[in-house]
């Protein structure tokens, strides 16, 4: 019983940040048709946003790499992809792989490649516990942030004329235009909001780990892309389900396998995401095709 | 209202358009008839914003709109309800009028509009919390007539809407349109159903291989001279 309590709670934590991730990659893909694989330098940047500012009040360092990464992702929107919006994906493909090694190359030369470290909010380490299950005040903080801004997108989407416009763009984009919607607008907000959840996941990631380097975006973008292709690409439901499914996955491997493939843990897990979507190549939650009667 | 001179529309090295002219006089319908592959749906989509013209001119009441994009065409007051209704189906019925007043500012006067459109087309107003998808093939033409027509349109583009209806619908289309009509709205119809196009259209031109081939005023386009211009008669040249 207790092993289940403490599966369920690690499996959260684990979901929760791959879904901040690929929520964050869900919404621009479903408006722009754009795998944004810079989206991991997103994270990095965030992350040496909190390196240079972990000194700072926690409500400042956090402020500090959100806006830092919103602007950021502003500027990637407004600079690279404008120009190529509407190519074909091979296009917006390569151009995001551009922008990636770009930041790359620029964190590079500003902080080195040695990997940097920052203990952030050291007093989420700690955990608390009820008999034999343990939790950590980190994922107690992380699951409730990311409930938190699920909830606020949600009803950021259902609720306001920008998201109402934002889903309605997400399911056809010329057809939107077509009713007046100003697509600048639409797609600045996505991006705007994918910086936020990459903001926000960069300092959770760097509160758990403590560790900063270049790479880091690369591994949070690829689970993240797998959880919302698992999720279905495009449909924003099927991303966060997919990022807590790949969550529970993972959690459940590594409770699972034994010490000496432990190590492999990633391999078992891609390999059920390839079983599933060879079932469901289009995905567990893909937006049903408009069924209609006549 | 509308003039559109001399207008070419390519795609990569195909000319769908080719120097295509026209115009539609206020409070007018105007069909666009021809076979399938003519340019009619690209000359639509051209005078809406959604393709970018090779050449030629758009003019909208005397302005120069030529190549600008469909979200500004909506503010000028021109606004498509495409082939396929193409309504948002995940969005409730509710949420795709929201995004047909889009452009409007008066918030009060969109909200009576969408009264009005509950009125017009009383089913939209059972299904209105509903997801538009959830809506039959005719019940989404209607939806779609509606949100066009809460941009408070000056002039609407209808492409193909009675397409793939039953006949009863077809006939509350048509019906609707010349309401439409009745009350000021300008109207270019892209139609297949070219007689029932012809009959309700104040003036037709009749496109093929992307060109205009004949334009007649009402009761001048026979059956017969239509098929024959379908099939290649410049008669009426």
């Amino acid at each position: 019983m207790t092993t289940a309590a403490q599966w369920v709670v690690d499996a959260l934590t684990a979901g929760s940040f791959y879904a901040l991730f690929a929520l964050g990659i869900a919404l621009i893909f479903g408006i722009m048709q754009l795998v944004n694989f810079a989206h991991g330098e997103l994270i990095m940047v965030g992350a040496y946003v909190v390196y240079l500012t972990h000194a700072w009040p926690w409500p400042l360092m956090l402020a500090a790499a959100v806006a830092a990464v919103v602007v950021l992702a502003l500027a990637m929107e407004r600079i690279a992809f404008r120009p190529v919006r509407g190519a074909n994906p091979a296009t917006l493909l390569i151009t995001s792989f551009a922008v990636s090694f770009l930041l790359q190359n620029l964190a590079q030369m500003v902080f080195t490649t040695l990997p940097k470290s920052a203990d952030v909010l050291p007093g989420l380490s700690r955990s608390v516990s009820a008999g034999r299950l343990s939790v950590s005040w980190l994922s107690v903080v992380t699951i409730v942030t990311t409930a938190a801004l699920l909830a606020g997108l949600a009803l950021f989407l259902r609720r306001t004329r920008l998201g109402v416009q934002m889903r309605a763009a997400a399911e056809d984009f010329q057809m939107a235009r077509l009713c007046g919607v100003r697509s600048n607008r639409v797609v600045a907000a996505a991006f705007a909001i994918g910086g936020l959840l990459a903001g926000v996941g960069a300092v959770l990631l760097v509160a758990q780990t403590g560790g900063i380097s270049i790479t880091m975006g690369l591994a949070p973008v690829l689970f993240g892309f797998t959880a919302a292709a698992v999720g279905g690409l495009g449909s924003l439901p099927g991303a966060v389900a997919g990022g807590y499914l790949l969550g529970a996955g993972t959690t459940l491997l590594q409770y699972a396998l034994p010490y000496q493939l432990a190590g492999y843990r990633d391999a078992f897990l891609f390999l059920g995401v390839f079983a599933l979507m060879s079932v469901r190549p289009g995905g567990l939650l893909r937006a049903p095709d408009a069924a209609v009667r006549v | 209202m509308l003039t559109v001179d001399d207008l070419s529309v390519h795609y990569g090295r195909i000319r769908a358009v080719r120097g295509v002219s026209l115009r539609v006089a206020p409070g007018e319908i105007v069909g666009l008839l021809g076979p399938n592959g003519a340019g009619k749906t690209t000359t639509l989509a051209a005078v809406a914003g959604a393709h970018r013209p090779a050449a030629g001119r758009v003019t909208l009441a005397g302005a120069d709109v030529t190549g600008q994009p469909a979200e500004r065409m909506v503010r000028h007051g021109v606004t498509m309800v495409p082939e396929g209704r193409r309504i948002f189906a995940t969005l409730t019925v509710a949420e795709n009028l929201a995004i047909g007043a889009t452009v409007r500012r008066d918030r009060a006067g969109a909200a009576a509009d969408v009264e009005e459109q509950l009125a017009r087309f009383p089913v939209l107003r059972r299904y209105y919390r509903s997801p538009a998808g959830l809506l039959s093939g005719g019940e989404q033409q209607q939806l779609a007539i509606a949100r066009a027509l809460l941009s408070r349109p000056r002039l609407l583009l209808l492409d193909e809407p009675s397409l793939g209806l039953a006949p009863q619908l077809v006939d509350l289309v048509f019906e609707t349109v010349a309401r439409l009509r009745d009350e000021g709205l300008t109207v270019l119809l892209v139609e297949q159903n070219a007689s029932r196009a012809v009959d309700l259209a104040d003036r037709c031109y009749v496109m093929r291989g992307g060109e205009v081939v004949a334009r007649a005023g009402r009761g001048e386009l026979h059956p017969d001279r239509l098929g024959a211009l379908y099939l290649g008669d410049r008669e009426l040249l």
